[in-house]
């Protein structure tokens, strides 16, 4: 096994951040506000570089599709531990209409081009909440998948994977190759030390199109419009009981 | 050692003995009594014993001062002109009654709720015509025992004037009543690309009045400076119910003497605030936050120098805290270290109009930093929930404390190169006595915070930590409140920092704005000038 895991990150506004939508509904203002990594896909280099650190592989590949800016994300994921980035150029248009059918197919072309032995991605995104890219990679790839996983244990070549689900906790234990989605309890990220920034500082990165891959970006889903959700009506203070009953049967709630 | 100057003793002050002999340092040359009594405080209290019982401690309340007893009539009034908003609650008022260290109460069984600056008048009208005490409330998060009342003086809250007036998109100012919260008003500007000049720890609950008749300090005063220099104006009621408007938006203005300025930091002494102006700046297009480990303070000194000259016009805040209030985060609030166990951190926080520039700023100050070895880790973080974390290291070490026991606090103003060496004579003169002694700050403004805990409230330990505290505070010509205030708890220290002279004068200024003494009494100004 070749020892290495290609871990995706994703470019979004970051989680604090008031989201606007813009003024002709076609989407949320990106312009000038704040971006960061994806924190899904945080616990997922946590996770590749943990397994580097028990020396269970070798080598972490950071990927991030997009535009320019997305180096930014890649860096980071270099100063917290990981061995080298490809920036996937993706922008315009393209980059507007991109969703988890094209990063999955772009995913999928670099895990066999580098032969990975695991790919782990955030189990979605906090700005399009697909949570669909690793379980479209996988049967892309035709390999098995464990998502949502709190837990991520390496037996051979074997991963055993404990998931999070409704009922509770599912342990599945599945062949690698194959792709691994990071959960909130997986594990806590760490913060980028000093060294580790300087040091990612020299680490590469390449450039690869998707073209370079094979991959058609074309989207089959058009975006019609955005909307805010409806404002939450400001509540209302009574000061007695009898005042609650008749605004209660004034709104016609009893 | 330094000779503390004998100015500072006014040959009219009538401290008792052993508090006379508290404020030299041990072995003094310009003694007022024999070597031996000052040597150590056993010996002063001998020199007492004949008086007849043990001396107070000088933080101790004093005697209820004769003012007049709330009566139903007053009651009446109250209601009167506060309908639905005079509390007599006993569950309601007990809040009020207690500070957020919950280290004083008061026995006050009135709380007024005004809401408008004309109320406020009424009821110090009233208050004064019938001699009633009254104790300004603001947010309730001082830490000297100024807020809450020390008998049954009447709380008179400014929770419910917590309007914003206007705000000048050109120029920053806003105006805003003394009862808004500072978070509040922080939201409220930076939707508009504005910020707060001022930020603490304690923005949720402080409220502006408060922060201003305190004369608050906190995080971003190294970048823009004290409330004396960024508050415009001021409206305010003084004792009597005369309403003072000096509520301009001017940036200059030299029309006369500047009166705000005196009640700026009075502690509610001399005027009630009920309306602020203030300078705001502009929103940073981009802010930076790094947490370094330092192995000496000496190190983290020419840390300090490296950052004001590569960073100098970005620089927003630069705090430390040592091991110790690592330690109590970890145990008490399970926060992470973010970076390697060293013996010293520093918070520095960055603020500019183009992230592009400072960030390249910041990297260049971070590798001289680390190449020159001054700096043994760190971590920098640009994302707002990073920024907060790393923050929050800093800012919750008092909220640690809070667990780790009773707490002594000490907020001490020195000359910046000294400031940790407190720490360490603390430690040793201490021993094993205490449970914890940690150091942390605002050393970019030369502003230690010692804290002491002990398992329980032990007056032994006290007496061993005061007056060495204060003594070695004057020794170096330190404030012995840098930012705090003096309140109740440090009144009668106010001679450790300031000549007698000085003192005289503001107990003049305090009888000429308030003849009969109603507004906050028994606090700021020290015992012995009634």
């Amino acid at each position: 096994m070749s020892g290495r895991v290609l871990v995706g990150v994703k470019r979004v506004i970051d989680y604090a951040v008031k989201i606007r939508v813009k003024p002709d509904h076609s989407g949320v203002v990106t312009d000038g506000v704040k971006h960061s990594m994806n924190p899904f896909c945080e616990i997922a280099v946590e996770e590749a570089v943990k397994l580097k650190e028990k020396k269970l592989i070798k080598e972490v590949v950071a990927v991030s599709c997009g535009p320019q800016q997305v180096q930014e994300t890649i860096r980071t994921a270099l100063a917290m531990g990981a061995d080298r980035g490809i920036h996937v150029e993706v922008s315009g248009k393209d980059y507007d209409n991109m969703g988890p059918l094209q990063v999955s197919k772009i995913m999928a072309a670099l895990a066999k081009k580098e032969e990975a032995q695991l790919v782990i991605l955030g189990k979605q995104a906090i700005d399009d909440d697909c949570n669909q890219t690793g379980q479209m990679t996988a049967a892309l790839l035709d390999w098995p998948q464990g998502t949502f996983a709190s837990e991520v244990t390496l037996e051979g070549d074997k991963v055993k994977v404990v998931r999070e689900i409704d009922g509770g906790l599912e342990t599945i234990k599945i062949n690698t190759p194959a792709v691994v989605t990071a959960d909130l309890r997986l594990n806590t990220p760490r913060y980028a030390t000093l060294p580790n920034i300087m040091k990612a500082k020299k680490k590469k990165i390449a450039n690869v199109k998707p073209a370079d891959l094979g991959v058609d970006m074309a989207s089959r889903v058009e975006v019609l419009r955005v909307d805010e959700p409806p404002q939450r009506q400001a509540g209302m203070k009574v000061e007695t009981v009898e005042d609650l009953v008749g605004k209660l049967k004034e709104a016609g709630r009893i | 050692m330094v000779e503390v100057p004998l100015r500072y003793l006014s040959p009219s002050c009538t401290l008792t003995s052993a508090a006379t002999a508290r404020l030299l340092p041990p072995g003094s040359r310009k003694l007022l009594l024999p070597a031996s009594s000052v040597q150590s405080g056993v010996c002063s209290r001998r020199l007492h014993a004949g008086a007849g019982g043990p001396t107070p401690s000088p933080a101790a309340a004093p005697d209820r001062l004769p003012f007049s007893k709330v009566t139903q009539e007053d009651l009446d009034f109250f209601k009167k002109v506060l309908p639905g908003r005079t509390i007599t609650d006993p569950d309601l008022l007990e809040a009020n009654n207690v500070d957020w260290l919950k280290s004083v109460r008061g026995y006050s069984e009135v709380l007024l709720r005004p809401q408008t600056t004309e109320e406020v008048s009424q009821i110090l009208r009233y208050c004064n015509s019938r001699n009633l005490a009254v104790n300004p409330q603001g947010g309730n998060t001082g830490l000297v025992g100024g807020s809450v009342p020390v008998y049954d003086e009447i709380i008179l809250s400014t929770a419910l004037m917590n309007n914003i007036l206007t705000f000048d998109g050109v120029s920053g100012i806003l105006t805003c009543q003394a009862g808004c919260i500072l978070e509040n008003l922080s939201n409220y500007l930076e939707e508009r690309d504005y910020i707060m000049p001022l930020d603490l720890g304690a923005k949720g609950s402080c409220q502006i009045g408060g922060n201003v008749a305190t004369n608050a300090g906190g995080l971003r005063l190294l970048r823009y400076g004290s409330l004396r220099g960024t508050v415009l104006g001021l409206e305010v009621v003084l004792a009597d119910g005369q309403v003072l408007d000096c509520l301009a938006t001017l940036r200059k203005d030299n029309t006369g003497y500047d009166l705000k300025q005196l009640f700026i930091g009075s502690e509610g002494t001399l005027g009630v605030i009920t309306a602020v102006s203030i300078l705001c700046p502009r929103k940073p297009k981009s802010v930076n936050v790094v947490f370094l480990g330092c192995e000496t303070f000496e190190q983290l000194l020419q840390t300090f120098k490296l950052c004001r000259g590569m960073l100098g016009e970005i620089l927003s805040a630069f705090e430390f805290l040592d091991s110790e209030c690592m330690r109590l985060l970890n145990t008490h609030l399970k926060l992470p270290n973010p970076i390697t166990d060293c013996p010293f951190y520093v918070v520095i926080e960055t603020a500019g109009s183009n992230p592009t520039h400072d960030e390249e700023k910041l990297h260049n100050f971070l590798e001289e930093a680390m190449t020159s070895s001054l700096v043994t880790d760190g971590t920098v973080a640009t994302e707002d929930t990073k920024i907060k974390a790393l923050w929050s290291m800093r800012e919750r070490v008092t909220e640690s404390l809070t667990h780790d026991g009773f707490t002594y606090k000490y907020d001490i103003s020195l000359p910046v190169e000294r400031i940790y060496q407190l720490v360490t004579d603390m430690r040793e003169h201490l021993g094993d006595r205490a449970k914890s002694v940690v150091g942390y700050g605002h050393v970019g403004d030369g502003n230690l915070h010692l804290n002491i805990t002990s398992p329980a409230k032990d007056p032994a330990l006290l007496a061993a930590i005061e007056p060495f505290v204060y003594e070695w505070t004057a020794g170096c010509q330190g404030s012995i409140s840098a930012e705090h205030g003096l309140g109740l708890k440090k009144r009668n220290y106010i001679y450790y920092s300031k000549p007698s002279q000085a003192v005289a004068l503001m107990g003049n200024i305090k009888a000429m704005l308030d003849p009969k003494g109603i507004l906050n009494p028994y606090k700021t100004l020290p015992d012995n000038l009634r």
